[in-house]
């Protein structure tokens, strides 16, 4: 499973950090970076950010 | 479990429907919704939706989860011994468990329902009336200076439009920011050229068929094309009346998400027990709420779901500036406004009695993500008293804020 956040869309809400913080992550200069293959562990939480984005720029690619 | 019924096709209510099906319930799903609209997303509707009419609010995954959609029409009645939704003249909706997710609706300004260009922003099509009538370019009065209208006032602003905003207290979003916070966001709005009207009311509107004019309780008139009232909402409860669910402000819940057995209410018309709070009841009109509490009534009417407090959080957009917050923010809790630039970026925290209970920034994210982190180790924290939906009232003296509690609105 991948993720894709397109940051040209990302306006870095930070939603998603709230709901995967082991994906997703803003760095020091308050850019967005995140783990484009987490674990299967992590899923539910990746699918609850792709929602939570207010700008809707999470994609997802299943299995 | 086979039949469950979804009353209220919105975020938290399609959100339910995707955890019961990833959760693997198979059986018959119905969503019953007032609006003939499949879910979508309210957030743009105050931002670029008005701005731009290519803007896609349509919310994704509603083909997917094989529902069957009842809508155009509202739940009007739930009959909970007898395991039916109601809805007026049309036949009722059987099931065995229940989503209420009917969301809140706009307050309208007494005696001003009458005349056109009048106007409450709420729902999708609601939003296509306001953006029509900006096409003429109207002269606005905003009444209320919520995040709601502080918003549209800023997006109205961007459309270079004549706006007043009108607001009774003394800064905007002092109750759910407090007065420094509120004072920051007063000085947004007059630097880009908002009237704005602190400390005064909208106490009529006149005009043959339509307004002309919006009077302040001070005695101004102020010409008009357009009023937007924001005002604020109210859960949508009225069609529960008298069923015997518990309703206080809302559809009180306990620590599960659970108003009575396999009955689940989510979103803004939920008031849950916040333990991050001490165990008062919450009730949060925010976006990320209704994802949260809509995915944990899936999993309670499945009966795996684990006693959970969600820090709220939400987003605003003004003049370029993102309001973001975390946790529980507002007059009632102790202010500390910890930075501010001259570029407009600050940040505030908010405590009860000694202890961080959340924050509001404008740039600084990465610090209020932080701060969210803190918020939720501490709200796994305490322990829950053991409550079941007749035991949910806070412990004494945590009910101090008001018969409401703290509602973070929008
Ligand atoms: C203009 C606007 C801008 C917003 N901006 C933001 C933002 O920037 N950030 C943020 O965090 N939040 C924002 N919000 C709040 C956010 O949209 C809500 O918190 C969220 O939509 C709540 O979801 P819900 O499913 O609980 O309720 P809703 O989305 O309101 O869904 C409830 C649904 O139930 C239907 N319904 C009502 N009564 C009945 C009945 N009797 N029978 C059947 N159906 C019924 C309603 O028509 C509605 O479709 C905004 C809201 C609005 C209106
Ligand atoms: S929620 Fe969306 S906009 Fe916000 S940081 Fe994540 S990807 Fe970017």
């Amino acid at each position: 499973m991948r993720v894709r956040v397109d940051l040209t869309l990302c306006q870095t809400h930070a939603q998603c950090v709230f709901a995967a913080p082991e994906v997703f992550a803003l760095d020091d200069d308050d850019e967005l970076v995140y783990d484009a293959t987490p674990g299967d562990a992590s899923w539910p939480a990746v699918e609850q950010a792709a929602r939570a984005c207010p700008v809707q720029a999470i994609f997802l690619d299943g299995d | 479990m086979r039949r469950v019924a979804i009353a209220g096709a919105g975020l938290a209510g399609l959100t339910a429907a995707q955890e019961l099906r990833r959760l693997g319930h198979d059986g018959e799903i119905s969503m019953i919704g007032a609006e003939r609209h499949r879910p979508y997303r309210r957030p743009p509707l105050s931002k670029e939706y008005l701005l731009d009419d290519t803007t896609d609010v349509a919310l994704a995954g509603t083909d997917e989860l094989s529902a069957t959609w009842l809508l155009g029409h509202p739940a009007t009645g739930l009959d909970l011994a007898g395991r039916r939704v109601r809805r007026g003249a049309l036949p009722p909706v059987p099931f065995d468990a229940l989503v209420i997710a009917t969301g809140v609706r706009a307050r309208t300004l007494p005696g001003a329902g009458e005349l056109r260009g009048v106007v409450t922003l709420r729902g999708l099509d609601d939003a296509l009336a306001l953006r029509a009538a900006l096409a003429g370019r109207p002269r606005v009065v905003v009444a209320g200076a919520g995040f709601l209208g502080s918003e549209v006032a800023a997006t109205l602003r961007a459309l270079d439009l004549p706006v007043t905003l009108v607001e009774p207290d003394s800064v905007p979003l002092r109750r759910p920011l407090g007065e420094q916070v509120g004072a920051i966001v007063a000085g947004l709005h007059r630097a880009h050229g908002v009237d704005l009207r602190l400390g005064r009311r909208v106490a009529g509107v006149t005009g043959a068929g339509r307004v002309e004019r919006v009077h302040l309780d001070d005695g101004t008139a102020l010409p008009a094309d357009l009023l937007v009232v924001a005002l604020g909402a109210e859960p949508e409860t009225e069609w529960l009346r008298g069923c015997g669910l518990r309703l206080d402000h809302g559809v009180v819940v306990d620590h599960l998400g659970l108003a009575a057995p396999r009955v689940a209410a989510a979103g803004d018309v939920a008031r849950r027990p916040s333990a991050l709070l001490g165990g008062e009841l919450v009730r949060v009109e925010h976006h990320g709420n209704a994802l949260e509490q809509g995915a944990q009534a899936a999993r309670a009417l499945l009966g795996v779901a684990a006693p959970f407090d969600p820090v709220p959080s939400f987003w605003c957009h003004l003049y370029g500036h993102r309001l973001q917050s975390v946790g529980f923010t507002g007059a009632g809790y102790d202010l500390r406004l910890v930075t501010r630039e001259p570029d407009g970026r600050f940040f505030a925290e908010y405590h009860r009695d000694g202890r961080l209970v959340g924050a509001v920034t404008a740039g600084f994210v990465r610090r209020l993500t932080a701060c969210r982190r803190l918020l939720d180790e501490e709200s796994r924290q305490p322990p829950m008293p053991p409550s079941g939906p007749s035991s949910m009232t806070g412990p004494p003296g945590t009910t101090s804020q008001g018969a409401t509690g703290p509602v973070a609105t929008r």
